[in-house]
């Protein structure tokens, strides 16, 4: 809802942008922080990335890693674990099956956000910049992955509250981001957060992905998943 | 075959002491009573049968298979009774029946709906809106709908009210004489004493005694009740002395002609001496430090 309402604001915007995009422009580290620096916010490509994109970014990956953080430790939080793991089910079947439902969970929002920022594009008639939407979208949905598949695997190792690391590994990373940005000695930075190839500015003037950041994220992600799967399957449940 | 065997398990949670070293075995069809004390290592047991804890040494089997490596299977043919019963919120109680034979892969409608008859549960309730009884209604349902060829029963009664115990026993001793096993795990004395033909005492991680219930209840010791004056000051082998509205009563151990002779001395206007029941018994075998008598 808040994407289209920002698509919205677009035609108003649109006409005093020049004014506006020089003023980004000239906020010095903040400029950079947020790739305003090379993003034209008079066009709907640059103003969807910066507007759209800062809370897509941060706004999808709080909703990746507070579904994937609690969907294993909740059970015991929640005391409902006894209940289940009496049953004959295994514990593998189980960390598969709450993996898919985290997967589905994040594929479904993303579908819905992707349809409604298209749509809403339609609707004030301008004309839609396919690849770069796609490509933008594309990149928030695996930065949602891997920040889903490190925070399953701390779910298998938590037994109470876990929305706070859920948040927290969220928000750092998110924050690294930004520091990668501003200084340059904390560039090596972009290599451990996903919010490194999400980078609205080089996805737009490239027109691509980086693939090596995509590459060593999802090592992130599924090294995640694999220690879901080796704690779980050993851990001992306690009563209270 | 026994229906549970555990040799020499062990479990330690980080360095603090869960069980050691225990040895049980409980027969096909029996029903098996399992006593101590709250933190005496009772759920830890009942935890590693269910494989919800892995053992720190040593194994335990069921129906001759191993709990860890076969924890399916044996769980397919195990119901379970927890202590306290919690389901996922939001749920009816006809959900949660149905969703706990799901996971079983059986149809146990018919059993399900006469469980709730007998124990007179509403299945169209909410489970976050049920009392504490009526939970562990669910929960005895859960364990019993699909004729599970092993009941594990961690504290059974709690929070049931006396008839609702009573039918409950009922539906158990059918069960039993159906072929049933059945574990029982309790602190309340008289429940493994009406309920159970052997039973083992668990203390400190370790049992301490194993036996039919009526061996274990029966020691040397009688419970001596008195009204009239006597003197008992020379008499050796007396325990729990105490005297109300003048009754004495209390536990003797000791040699019973001694008593008699001493009792004759006094003035005896009535007397009762009966054999000691289990609590009596499970209290001597925790004062002894562990020892049997």
């Amino acid at each position: 809802m808040l994407l289209a309402v920002c698509v919205f604001l677009f035609p108003e915007m649109k006409g005093e942008m020049d004014g506006i995009s020089d003023v980004f422009a000239s906020m010095g580290s903040f400029t950079a922080a947020f790739g305003m620096d090379r993003l034209n916010f008079g066009t709907l490509v640059g103003f969807y990335a910066i507007e759209c994109g800062n809370v897509l970014g941060l706004g999808g990956a709080f909703y990746a890693a507070l579904c994937a953080v609690g969907i294993l430790s909740k059970e015991e939080k929640e005391r409902t674990a006894e209940f289940l793991l009496t049953h004959p089910v295994s514990r593998v079947k189980i960390i598969t099956e709450k993996l898919i439902a985290v997967l589905i969970q994040i594929t479904a929002l993303n579908l819905i956000i992707y349809a409604i920022s298209v749509g809403s594009m339609v609707i004030i008639g301008e004309e839609i910049p396919w690849e770069e939407i796609n490509l933008l979208h594309l990149a928030y949905y695996l930065l949602q992955i891997e920040l889903a598949g490190i925070c399953f695997g701390i779910s298998a190792f938590l037994r109470k509250g876990s929305t706070g690391v859920g948040l927290g590994i969220a928000v750092l990373m998110y924050f690294m981001n930004l520091v990668a940005n501003i200084a340059e000695v904390a560039e090596f930075l972009k290599y451990i957060t996903p919010f490194g190839y999400c980078e609205d500015a080089d996805i737009v003037s490239n027109g691509y992905l980086d693939g090596t950041l995509i590459a060593i994220g999802l090592i992130f992600g599924t090294v995640g998943i694999v220690a879901a799967y080796w704690k779980y399957t050993r851990k001992d449940i306690h009563s209270a | 075959m026994e229906a549970i065997k555990t040799e020499n398990l062990t479990k330690y949670y980080g360095k603090s002491r869960g069980v050691l070293e225990l040895n049980l075995s409980v027969e096909q069809s029996e029903v098996f009573g399992f006593i101590g004390p709250n933190g005496a290592g009772k759920s830890t047991t009942i935890r590693t049968l269910l494989g919800l804890v892995s053992p720190t040494k040593g194994s335990a089997q069921i129906f001759g298979m191993d709990t860890v490596k076969n924890k399916e299977a044996v769980l397919q043919k195990v119901g379970y009774l927890p202590s306290e019963a919690i389901f996922y919120p939001g749920m009816k109680v006809k959900d949660i029946l149905k969703l706990s034979a799901d996971l079983r892969k059986k149809n146990c409608a018919a059993e399900s709906k006469s469980l709730c008859e007998r124990l007179q549960l509403d299945r169209n309730r909410k489970v976050d809106e049920l009392s504490f009884g009526n939970r562990k209604k669910v929960a005895i349902i859960c364990a019993l709908q699909h004729r599970p060829e092993l009941l594990i029963l961690d504290e059974p009664t709690g929070g049931l009210d006396p008839l609702m115990q009573r039918e409950f026993f009922e539906i158990i001793r059918e069960r039993s004489s159906q072929g049933t096993t059945v574990f029982l795990s309790s602190h309340i004395l008289s429940e493994v004493q009406h309920n159970c033909s052997r039973a083992a005492i668990i203390r400190e991680g370790r049992i301490i005694a194993c036996d039919s219930v009526d061996t274990l209840a029966k020691t040397n010791a009688k419970r001596v009740s008195l009204r009239g004056t006597v003197d008992l000051t020379d008499l050796t082998g007396i325990r729990d002395q105490v005297t109300v509205d003048g009754i004495t009563s209390f536990l003797f151990g000791g040699d019973i002609n001694q008593l008699l002779r001493q009792l004759s001395d006094g003035n005896i206007l009535d007397i009762h001496i009966s054999e000691p029941d289990l609590e009596e018994i499970f209290l001597h075998y925790y004062e002894k430090d562990g020892d049997r008598v």
